[in-house]
């Protein structure tokens, strides 16, 4: 394909660098996503969840946050997130594998991705319980006069329909708290659409409700994600208060390897929405703009697979917890319901 | 009466449980700039008992929280300040409005030191009215304890005299994992005490031996430890000798006070205003049973409120459902006699 550099691209102060970055991101999302279900179809491990179709949403979310800084609230569908603010692959192993040396202690489902070197709050599975953590975390950035930090705080479309949600985004508003709420709506929870879930499918428009900036975007789209994220993030960053986030994308997978969506949604429906796949599109892009040749694209994917099969044997190698560990970090030191 | 106390000074003041709270948040405030008060009126009124009047003006409302009303994530979101640093204490304005909490304090504050393998931790008080005998009807008179001592993790107090208060609120304040306060409302103006001066901590998990006895171990907490040692001091007139003993603490629980006190007088009768079934009583008559059952001499009993949904806003209602210290005194006399 010859190369040209074209004005469609809009690259919203994105170095070819980063722009590869995003990409790569979105590749490894994917290649990681893949050897979950893999190891689950093997019987290595009980349980998968993938981010297909989050992948440009969550690779530009996460170039828009600042490591060292920002703190993430993020959610389990959250990988290319976690990756993205500086999780490695290895981490993710260790969780999938339920290892010892995972942050949790193998003691949570894969996907409860939590570090608290690299910013991400622990979360439970408990949908819409971490959103008033992460408010409270952006209180106390405030609290303690930190400008120049912000919480950024995701969660699915069917979470918004929560009393936590709702309370949380009403309690940051009234203190102009530095937050970015960032919903993924990928039209689907489980097996309940969208229009089950509220009658007014735009999210971003509870935004007025709540008196704080609202905005829709195509997250199916890497860089107007990260533009978006940016913006907010910078307004929050330097007090200018929480703004509510809805990225459109779409669930491509099942919900997890629990899960058979053609119970509950067509083949046809999936396919039509695989057509605006975001990992083939911006690969496209990236190649059509000169910014990647199709030989660098192939050499990323095999160093995606290279570095994921490290992470996995790497992580599957490690031992488990033992079974003493079990009764560790009820209280701070030993502990006994009777003293 | 015996407090104990990790630091005792020679001064001491005349206080109610409502002046031993304030006092104790006060002087937390003033010494430690962590602390955050959020909850439903606490800033301009000062809380509906008066127990935070003034504080918004002295300590700002950045410290001193009016928040919307929302108990879930009152609780939640000092659950956030606390896994960044902050030490918030929160407030359910009453117990009986803290179900909607139930999910930030059971399923994540308790939890999150757990489940993130130590990297977060969760030092956060959450403070209650609760209790009846106050015609507060069916919804501000419960007793929650039972709802939440289940649960690992969460530590819960339940103090009755203005010293504990203070020292169990500054041990609440000071630990390093989630500690729900509970405050009897009957007991805020009617218990008077002296409070020793000075910062001083008394260890959750010790209850605290009021009135010595060789007869009989009377177990309770909250209002009913006062009825129950009016009771067993009135008895001693008739020659009868009754130990009391004040939990204080519900979780963790003070196994060796109360297997030494069983041991001594082999008879063990609990008490206490929430109702029978799965109460705290449940649990110590469960200890009790599988550590020192041939150390009895009596069936275990337990004189608690009956199994209803609540007390009732009639006086007849809420006096049917209420303990006193005359039916405490008559239970006492039937296990000694037995
Ligand atoms: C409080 C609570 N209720 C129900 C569930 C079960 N559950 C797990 S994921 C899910 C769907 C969430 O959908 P959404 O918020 O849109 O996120 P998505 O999975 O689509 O990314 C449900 C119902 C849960 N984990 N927590
Ligand atoms: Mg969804």
């Amino acid at each position: 394909m010859a190369v040209r550099t074209t004005t469609a691209f809009e690259r919203r102060g994105l170095s070819d660098e980063q722009l590869r970055q995003l990409f790569r991101n979105m590749l490894l999302q994917r290649q990681l996503d893949n050897r979950g279900f893999q190891l689950n179809r093997q019987g290595k491990v009980p349980f998968a969840l993938g981010s297909e179709g989050h992948e440009a949403l969550q690779a530009g979310a996460a170039m828009a946050f600042e490591r060292g800084k920002d703190l993430l609230a993020p959610y389990y569908r959250d990988l290319g997130l976690c990756l993205g603010v500086g999780l490695t692959p290895y981490e993710i192993m260790l969780s999938i594998f339920a290892r010892e040396a995972d942050h949790n202690g193998g003691r949570q489902f894969p996907n409860h991705y939590s570090s608290k070197a690299t910013g991400i709050l622990s979360f439970s599975s408990v949908l819409a319980a971490h959103i008033p953590h992460a408010v409270g975390a952006a209180y106390a950035i405030q609290y303690r006069n930190e400008s120049g930090r912000a919480v950024l705080c995701t969660n699915g479309d069917g979470t918004t329909s929560e009393g936590e949600w709702h309370e949380s985004l009403n309690f940051a508003a009234v203190h102009k708290l530095p937050i970015v709420f960032l919903v993924e709506n990928n039209l689907w929870a489980i097996s309940t659409p969208i229009e089950k879930q509220m009658a007014q499918p735009e999210i971003w428009k509870r935004a007025v409700g709540y008196g704080m900036p609202g905005k829709r975007f195509n997250g199916f789209d890497p860089v107007e994600t990260y533009a978006c994220v940016k913006e907010a993030l910078e307004r929050a960053r330097s007090g200018g208060g929480p703004t509510l986030l809805e990225g459109m994308c779409y669930r491509f997978l099942a919900h997890s390897t629990d899960d058979n969506d053609m119970t509950y949604r067509t083949k046809d429906e999936v396919t039509e929405h695989r057509k605006s796949d975001p990992v083939p599109r911006f690969e496209a892009k990236l190649v059509e703009a000169g910014i990647m040749s199709e030989a660098d694209v192939a050499a990323m994917k095999k160093d995606v697979l290279r570095e994921t099969n490290e992470a996995t044997d790497r992580a599957e190698a490690m031992p488990f917890p033992k079974a003493e560990d079990l009764y560790t970090h009820v209280y701070e030191g030993a502990w006994q319901p009777w003293q | 009466m015996a407090v104990t106390t990790s630091k005792m000074t020679a001064s001491s003041q005349t206080m109610n449980n409502v002046e031993a709270v304030r006092a104790t948040l006060y002087e937390a405030l003033k010494n430690d700039d962590r602390i955050i008060i959020l909850g439903e009126d606490v800033g301009a009124r000062g809380n509906v008992f008066l127990i935070t009047k003034d504080f918004i003006d002295e300590f700002g409302p950045q410290r001193i929280i009016d928040t919307p009303i929302a108990e879930a994530s009152i609780v939640g979101i000092a659950v956030g300040m606390a896994m960044e640093g902050l030490r918030p204490i929160a407030e359910i304005q009453f117990a009986d409005f803290i179900y909607p909490s139930f999910n930030q304090i059971v399923g994540e504050a308790a939890k999150t030191r757990y489940r993130s393998n130590g990297e977060y931790t969760c030092p956060l008080v959450i403070r209650t009215p609760y209790g009846g005998g106050v015609r507060g009807a069916l919804s501000h008179s419960v007793s929650v304890e039972a709802l939440f001592y289940h649960v690992p993790g969460l530590k819960i107090v339940a103090p009755a005299f203005p010293a504990d208060v203070k020292g169990l609120l500054n041990a609440a304040i000071d630990d390093p994992d989630p500690v729900l306060f509970l405050e009897h409302k009957k007991t805020y103006r009617l218990i008077k005490g002296e409070v020793p001066s000075g910062h001083y901590t008394i260890p959750i998990g010790k209850a605290n031996v009021l009135k010595e006895g060789t007869q009989l171990s009377v177990v309770s907490y909250g209002l009913y430890v006062h009825w129950a040692l009016e009771a067993a001091r009135a008895l001693e007139g008739d020659g009868l000798s009754v130990e009391v003993i004040d939990l204080r603490s519900i979780r963790p629980m003070d196994r060796t006070t109360i297997l030494n006190s069983v041991e001594k007088t082999r008879k063990l009768l609990i008490i206490h205003e929430d109702n029978k079934f799965g109460g705290i009583g449940a649990e110590i008559s469960a200890m009790v049973a599988e550590e020192a059952l041939f150390n009895l001499d009596a069936p275990i009993r337990r004189l608690c409120a009956p199994d209803v949904p609540a007390m009732g806003y009639a006086e007849t209602l809420e006096h049917e459902f209420m303990s006193s210290p005359e039916k405490m005194a008559k239970a006492m006399r039937e296990m000694v006699a037995f």
